[in-house]
């Protein structure tokens, strides 16, 4: 175990104006990020993003357009993939399957001509807790142990910085979970810098202390993950990860430290410093989870400075942990409301008149100029929109 | 179908379906098997039994039945020297093939894109044309006084003046011939490689030529393997390549199976050297693909 310890990374990984072109698309776009030495670093976004683009071009496997790389004050730009000291675990694991386990593991130790390689590559196999099966062949190895043996075979080399590509993809939910866990566990123990490529938003979430939300070749947010979630800075944000109610409104004004934004007749308090719209159009955003839903009749329990709407709940799902309410809102809009289960028997029903209410401090104020959809998965508007048409053509009860 | 009803009865109907099935592998065997009984299994009885008859005194060109294993001595004794010559000129014609149809196939898997169909046939195209035809059309190829004889005599690279009519030609027309015995199976070892494997061998720090060496070459040998089994053995056996581009000192053992048989109806000894080149040629290959071992490969 030893071996696999003391290979804490010391330098940052630098990327400069980096920029991709596949013709006239960029896929990567001026892209400038450090990711600090030893972090556990999420790329997150959806397919066609350039994540995985940016992934490549770190591995040394596709040329920047133009821009560079660095590792500390080295430029690597210039660097054939064999010569950079980076190593990367594949989508499909592209594990050599002419080889064993073993070799495979000792595949870029050979390359570098060191000699002895057998206790290196043992204590490696002893942390991914692959030792039984150390001559076994890949194609004998279930999925999550096939995961285990990329890892290994990268992080024998003690990279200066490990690459992901979504790593966990091809696995099952539970597994998924459990090589989660792993990952972070190996992570911690040999310190090195991590730069995890996925489009699963809960794995960036649980795994990385670092997040960047990636879209259109370009990094929309970065931070730790629950200042991401809590106050998302633009809409893609505040629809891909997680789910967010956002209402489309305009800025009327101030109101001591809080902007105030008119929306479909109702007036929302936001923070001036969770406001990220500089001209009129503003969105108002919240978490489903931060908003209270009580029935209409107790209007008047509400703390006075939070903001509040009335609606009718057209939808009710039990979830066990949690009740997913739809509540339609004056202007026809469907907001998602998550209550807790913590009292046994108080749910609101479909039809029930409610009122929803929620702090000014879980507010966010978004730039209103593209709409409230960017971000949300095309399927799933197409649905909603499929969703709204069955329901107007319904027949009146 | 039989359709499977979840009940107790459920296993039992399993088995006979089970039952049933494995009937049906056999009846799917049985005209494969009838084919090889008759047209390989009779024949190969035949011909063993033809190369042990002795000839009936007084009757040129009748035999009869014998145990006569001298034949294959004086085979042996007579021909030795064509099975030598044989070996060597489809051993050359293998090594070259590969050399050619290696980086072809190569190319064809990796890199001609949409055009890696239209590739594959130009490949087999000239099989549309008769093998005879195409060894005809060498001998215009190579003639003395055609452009690649005369271009290599003028640069004074020929040895003997000329290409026909000599080894050089016969090695040609084997090559020719059965390359595409050698870019198929190649091609077929190739493309299974998936491209993600040399990037990972890149990432591991194997340069383009060590990852070469180390993955895509070992991941290849099943198709090397069978390529050059495919273009060495009938290369091996064959008689038209010799017959129409070499002169006699280039017979290779084909011929000299042709003439016993055809010409001196002297058919003890050509069954004898049929036998023997089977016989050879199974120990080459045998000792072939354990070195190569490719039992061990995917």
């Amino acid at each position: 175990m030893a071996e696999a310890q003391g290979t804490r990374a010391v330098d940052d990984l630098h990327l400069q104006n980096l920029t991709k072109k596949f013709g006239d698309h960029a896929a990567v776009d001026d892209l400038t990020l450090t990711i600090p030495a030893g972090s556990f670093f999420a790329l997150l976004g959806a397919s066609g993003c350039g994540k995985t683009t940016t992934l490549r071009m770190v591995a040394g496997l596709e040329d920047p357009t133009s821009g560079t790389i660095s590792i500390g004050d080295k430029d690597i730009t210039g660097l054939r993939a064999f010569e950079r000291p980076v190593n990367t675990v594949f989508q499909s694991y592209a594990l050599f399957p002419h080889l064993d386990i073993f070799e495979n593991v000792a595949f870029g130790l050979r390359r570098r001509g060191v000699k002895d390689v057998k206790g290196t590559v043992e204590s490696m196999l002893d942390l991914v807790e692959l030792s039984p099966m150390a001559r076994r062949k890949p194609t004998q190895l279930s999925g999550g142990q096939q995961q285990r043996v990329a890892v290994a075979r990268a992080l024998i080399n003690r990279p200066d910085v490990l690459l992901l590509d979504e790593p966990l993809g091809a696995l099952d939910l539970k597994l998924r979970r459990q090589m989660q866990i792993e990952l972070k566990r190996i992570q911690v123990e040999v310190g090195t810098t991590f730069v995890h490529v996925t489009h699963d938003q809960e794995e960036a979430m649980t795994m990385a202390d670092t997040v960047a939300v990636m879209n259109a070749g370009r990094i929309e947010q970065m931070g730790h993950p629950a200042d991401i979630y809590e106050l998302p800075r633009t809409v893609f944000v505040a629809n891909f990860l997680g789910q967010s109610n956002l209402i489309e409104g305009s800025r009327s004004g101030t109101s001591g430290d809080d902007v105030l934004v008119e929306a479909n007749g109702l007036t929302f308090a936001i923070p001036s410093d969770r406001v990220f719209a500089d001209g009129s159009a503003a969105i108002v955003g919240v978490r489903p989870e931060k908003i209270t839903i009580l029935d209409a009749v107790d209007g008047d329990r509400i703390p006075d400075h939070h903001n509040r709407l009335d609606g009718i709940v057209t939808d009710v799902s039990y979830t066990g942990v949690s009740t997913q309410y739809l509540v339609r809102t004056a202007w026809d809009q469907e907001l998602i409301v998550f209550e807790q289960n913590v009292v046994v028997g108080d749910r609101s029903e479909v039809g029930d008149a409610v009122v929803l209410h929620w702090s000014p401090k879980h507010t966010f104020g978004l730039d209103g100029t593209g709409g409230t959809t960017i971000g949300v998965d095309p399927e799933v508007l197409a649905l909603e929109a499929v969703n709204a048409s069955l329901v107007s053509d319904a027949p009146e009860a | 179908m039989v359709a499977v009803v979840p009940t107790t009865g459920g296993q039992a109907s399993a088995a006979v379906v089970a039952q049933r099935s494995s009937k049906t592998g056999y009846l799917l065997l049985f005209p494969g098997l009838a084919w090889l009984g008759v047209f390989f299994a009779i024949p190969f009885v035949t011909l063993f039994m033809t190369s042990l008859q002795q000839p009936i005194p007084g009757k040129s060109g009748k035999y009869t039945f014998g145990l006569e294993f001298g034949n294959y001595v004086e085979a042996f004794t007579e021909y030795w020297p064509l099975y030598v010559r044989s070996f060597m000129y489809a051993g050359i014609a293998t090594v070259i093939a590969l050399c050619i149809a290696y980086p072809l196939a190569y190319f064809i898997a990796f890199r001609a894109g949409r055009w890696r169909s239209l590739m594959l046939v130009l490949v087999i195209a000239p099989s549309f044309a008769s093998f005879l035809l195409r060894t005809y059309a060498w001998k215009t190829i190579l003639a003395d006084e055609g452009f690649i004889t005369s271009t290599l005599n003028a640069l004074n690279l020929l040895p003997d003046d000329r290409i026909l009519n000599t080894g050089i030609a016969v090695v040609a027309g084997l090559t020719y011939n059965f390359l595409p015995f050698m870019i198929l199976p190649l091609y077929a070892a190739l493309e299974k490689i998936d491209p993600r494997l040399v990037e990972a061998a890149g990432d591991l720090y194997a340069s383009p030529q060590t990852a070469f060496r180390k993955v895509t070459w070992p991941l290849s040998m099943p198709g090397v393997v069978a390529g050059t089994l495919l273009t060495f053995i009938p290369a091996a056996g064959d008689y038209i390549n010799a017959e129409l581009l070499g002169s006699t000192g280039n017979r290779m053992i084909g011929n000299a199976i042709q003439t016993n048989f055809i010409e001196f109806r002297d058919y003890p000894t050509a069954s004898a050297l049929s036998f023997m080149l089977m016989a050879a040629i199974l120990v080459l290959v045998f000792t072939y693909i354990r070195r190569a071992g490719t039992e061990d490969l995917v």
